[in-house]
């Protein structure tokens, strides 16, 4: 087993990792990034591989160049020694080992491919978890046919292979995210038929104060509206994908309008064709690492599960910070403010220098944490889509587990909250760990219960003792060097 | 020695073209591919769902080591990449 022994362990290296890692780097700290990614850049600033084909960053895209100014500051950085960086390492469980953290570690860009590479462990002093978010799924017929995917998915085979995820392509769902993934598939030669927006951006006039204060966020959404004009791109807002059509892979849509009580208005359904349908309602949280580690957590504005992180971005857990995505989805911008003040934070308690920019800093992250909360009201998941699931939609793809397990979990066998329905009817025990169906099956469950959804039912989805799959003989090793001291797992 | 930037997979036998620095599941896709795996209890068709490594739709059998997910997996020459069924073991 290789072990790494540094001050500060950043879990992530994607826009709020790079951020915490390169601030607590130049105040003087020795920092491990450690990152699950072949290329650092997280999912935002996936890139890819230098054979995949001609890359034009500037064509998918944003703050690209603080990206790459960040990446060759911390690479110059590990050519000091200063900084270490781990890419490829799936962390897959991190615990406390006395006054340290241990982090432990499985190699390759699909860790189960080679069951033989030696694990690794970085001990550290300190934690900054920056382990972003994923695509949140809402189940509705036929979404399990081959060529419904995330919009995320279709993002990444764009953006770490240059492929385009079919030839005609419809983008769905809701949030200001859908219009780049749309912007990125039309320039790369995909015909987009349409954008399917549940929301309006209109909701924005709502918001003035949260507008003026984030400056330039409204400016990247009306510039990629701008682009798919040019593209020919309809944006259909205030509509919805009612199903997914084909036998055996997608064929097409079926489509409808929502009035203005959220129902589909009568006459308005109708059918598109498309080889691929790129979905996404919004974002989940990766908080397997925090709630192994026992940080506090709450619902956020848009129903997420996200960590309670105070005015430093610490955790209820001493010596643990965590910043971007898992504190409150917010975007790319934010977690370059929220990273860069958890390293500064995490660097000052090692005995770093204090900062200079801490003022500024904050103001900023609460004008954006303002423009974020707008945007969550303006952008909700619409009931519509949940409404409609009938007893035979899936909702657990793993298992195979359909609405009406899940409904007669509830009402016939009296399950009152998710963690009992995952015991009865086995939605989330499949591979995915509830990863993908755990956000709907806590909404239904509350639905079926007649209540809203609370922070347990979303709980029962996120609490996994291993985050990664591992190949089985890496499991007993390291857990039995730690005890007895860690009480962290 | 360097690696071609182009160059051949085998996917349930058939050539598929692919380029250095692909993901199986990107390879599968540009082939226009779009399952490569059926379900333990529907058996319905299955293929790329997250992209990201996190549904675990998309497990393939690649050079004889089954249930490996196509969208993290790199794609080398001669890849024997195989449809799965089942809960492929
Ligand atoms: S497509 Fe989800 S794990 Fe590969």
């Amino acid at each position: 087993m290789t072990e790494h022994l540094v001050d500060l362990a950043v879990i992530g290296a994607g826009p709020a990792g790079l951020a915490a890692a390169l601030a607590a780097a130049e105040a003087g700290v020795r920092v491990a990034v450690v990152d699950a990614g072949v290329r650092p850049g997280g999912q935002f600033w996936r890139s890819p591989a230098p054979g995949a084909g001609p890359f034009r960053p500037a064509t998918l895209h944003h703050g690209w160049h603080w990206f790459t100014s960040t990446d060759d500051r911390l690479t110059e950085l590990a050519g000091t020694g200063r900084v270490l960086r781990l890419a490829g390492h799936h962390v897959w469980s991190v615990q406390a080992a006395g006054d340290q953290w241990a982090v432990h570690c499985v190699l390759g860009a699909e860790p189960r491919q080679h069951g033989t590479s030696a694990p690794v462990t970085v001990h550290a002093r300190r934690l900054v978890l920056a382990t972003g978010a994923y695509d949140r799924q809402l189940p509705f017929p036929g979404w399990d046919l081959p060529g419904v995917i995330t919009a995320g998915g279709a993002q990444a085979l764009l953006k770490g292979n240059l492929v385009v995820a079919g030839q005609r392509v419809i983008v769905a769902g809701t949030g200001p995210f859908l219009l780049p993934v749309a912007d990125g598939l039309a320039r790369h030669g995909a015909r987009v038929a349409a954008v399917i927006e549940a929301n309006s951006p209109l909701g924005f006039a709502r918001f003035p104060g949260a507008v003026l204060g984030a400056t330039g966020k409204l400016g990247e959404a009306t510039g990629y509206a701008g682009r798919l004009l040019r593209h020919r791109v309809a944006v259909h807002h205030r509509h919805v994908v009612l199903g997914a059509l084909g036998t055996d892979r997608l064929t097409g849509v079926l489509v409808g309008r929502l009035d203005r009580n959220g129902r589909v208005r009568a006459g308005t359904e109708r059918q598109i064709d498309c080889d691929v349908l790129a979905v996404g309602w919004g974002f989940t949280p990766q908080l397997e690492l925090p709630l192994q580690l026992g940080c506090a957590t709450h619902l956020d504005v848009d129903k997420s599960l996200v960590v309670t992180v105070d005015d430093d971005q610490a955790t209820s857990v001493a010596g643990v910070w965590a910043a971007g995505e898992a504190t409150g989805v917010g975007g790319a911008d934010l977690a370059t403010v929220e990273g860069r003040i958890a390293g500064l934070a995490a660097a000052a308690s090692l005995g770093a220098d204090a900062v200079a920019d801490g003022r500024p800093l904050r103001r900023r992250r609460s004008s954006l944490r303002g423009f974020a909360s707008a945007m969550h009201q303006v952008y909700p998941i619409p009931d519509i889509v949940l409404e409609r699931c009938s007893d035979e939609t899936l909702v657990c793809r793993c298992e195979e587990v359909d609405a009406g397990s899940i409904r007669r979990a509830v009402v016939d066998l009296g399950a009152t909250e998710a963690r009992t329905v995952k015991l009865l009817a086995r939605p989330g025990m499949g591979w995915c760990q509830g990863r993908v169906c755990g956000f709907a099956t806590a909404c239904l469950t509350a639905r079926h219960t007649g209540r809203a959804v609370a922070e347990p039912d979303l709980r029962a989805f996120a609490d996994r003792s291993i985050a990664t799959p591992v190949p089985l003989g890496r499991l007993a090793a390291p857990l039995a060097d730690e005890q007895p001291d860690g009480d962290g797992g | 020695m360097s690696r071609p930037r182009e160059f051949e997979i085998l996917f349930d036998g058939t050539p598929l073209s692919c380029r250095d620095g692909w993901t199986i599941g990107a390879a599968l896709t540009a082939a226009g591919v779009r399952s490569w795996r059926t379900t333990r209890h529907g058996q319905r068709p299955r293929g790329l769902f997250c992209g990201i490594g996190i549904c675990f739709d998309c497990l393939v059998t690649v050079n004889g080591q089954p249930s490996l997910r196509a969208c993290l997996v790199p794609a080398n020459p001669g890849d024997d990449v195989r449809t799965q069924k089942g809960p492929g073991r």
